[in-house]
């Protein structure tokens, strides 16, 4: 039994490793680039339209409505990278339907990779939505003792991020191997198919989180209103 | 005991205890904010979306923390960086 994809070596090369983590994260980039690509080369505007282009239709729509719902004025402006991690958590979890597949993000190193995808883009947001100073003032908010402790849970959340959706994806992999030695007949079926739901929630709750940070990040507070009459 | 059966066997039983604790909490903190969430559903029907949404995103959050306790005991079991170094002196000799 493996921990995670990273143990499945497929080809060596002195220092070079093609493990299975990479050549699956290299697989969906293939699938998702060259099947947007395909869809997206005829799009019609007309009545008449390709069933995969109202599947692409619904993705987008959807995304950028849930980006609205959560506080960002613009979706647009956050829907490439916001989206693309959603789907690329999504089809990682969704193929392991395909057998001999494992999920890349069941190792640490791709969760880490898109944590720090995430924290990177957090304060790139915040500076061209608030400037530099604007940005810089909402860690000494409320008072400046807060200094240390937003800078820890900027840390923290990031670990949270990538050790959040290793755990689950493992986990998942985990516990279907640990069945099919106690009872491999049906049992492992239904665990299959808890872990895809399970990996739609999470690739959901990925999503969110970056969006939550992402608005948190670039929310302007209104200044406070200073000549007010008082009766 | 030598040292390498004393590590084995505090290893396991840590790895069982890691999770075994770990759940509790997050099951109860689970448990009240389904049930919390139910209520608020029973009273609003209306605000269901906004509701589940934030409900999903709490319990990922409060699941996490359980998440947390099971790699801890899965690197316990699976990859203990102290067994290997044991292994790595002991073939070593």
């Amino acid at each position: 039994m493996h921990l995670s994809p990273d143990e499945i070596i497929f080809w060596q090369y002195g220092f070079l490793k093609l493990n299975a983590t990479i050549v699956f994260t290299w697989g969906l980039m293939l699938v998702l680039a060259v099947g947007s690509k395909l869809i997206t080369h005829k799009l019609s505007t007309g009545l008449t339209r390709s069933r995969w282009q109202n599947l692409l239709e619904i993705v987008v729509t959807l995304t950028e409505k849930q980006i609205e719902e959560v506080g960002l004025r613009h979706p647009k402006k956050y829907l490439p990278f916001l989206g693309t991690l959603f789907l690329f958590v999504a089809l990682a979890a969704l193929c392991t339907v395909f057998p001999g597949y494992e999920p890349p993000t069941g190792s640490l190193s791709t969760t880490a990779a898109l944590a720090l995808c995430v924290f990177v883009a957090v304060p790139l947001f915040g500076i061209l939505e608030r400037g530099w100073g604007g940005y810089l003032k909402s860690y000494v908010q409320p008072t400046f003792i807060m200094l240390p402790f937003n800078l820890v849970s900027e840390l923290s959340r990031t670990l949270a991020l990538a050790v959040r959706l290793f755990g689950n994806m493992m986990s998942g992999a985990m516990i279907i191997g640990i069945l099919l030695t106690i009872t491999p007949f049906i049992f492992p079926i239904v665990m299959t198919a808890l872990g895809l739901l399970t990996g739609m929630v999470q690739a959901y709750i990925f999503f969110i989180l970056a969006t939550v940070y992402i608005a948190a990040a670039t929310r302007v507070r209104k200044p406070k209103p200073e000549n007010e009459a008082t009766h | 005991m030598d040292s390498m059966t004393f590590i084995a066997v505090a290893s396991i039983v840590t790895a069982g205890f890691t999770t075994g604790v770990g759940c509790i909490g997050p099951a109860l903190g689970e448990g009240r904010a389904v049930s919390t969430a139910l209520s608020s559903l029973a009273q609003q029907p209306d605000a269901s979306a906004t509701i589940t949404r934030t409900l999903f995103v709490g319990l990922a959050m409060i699941e996490s923390t359980a998440i947390y306790c099971f790699v801890v005991s899965m690197i316990l079991v699976f990859a203990n960086p102290f067994w290997n170094h044991v292994i790595a002196q002991t073939t070593g000799k």
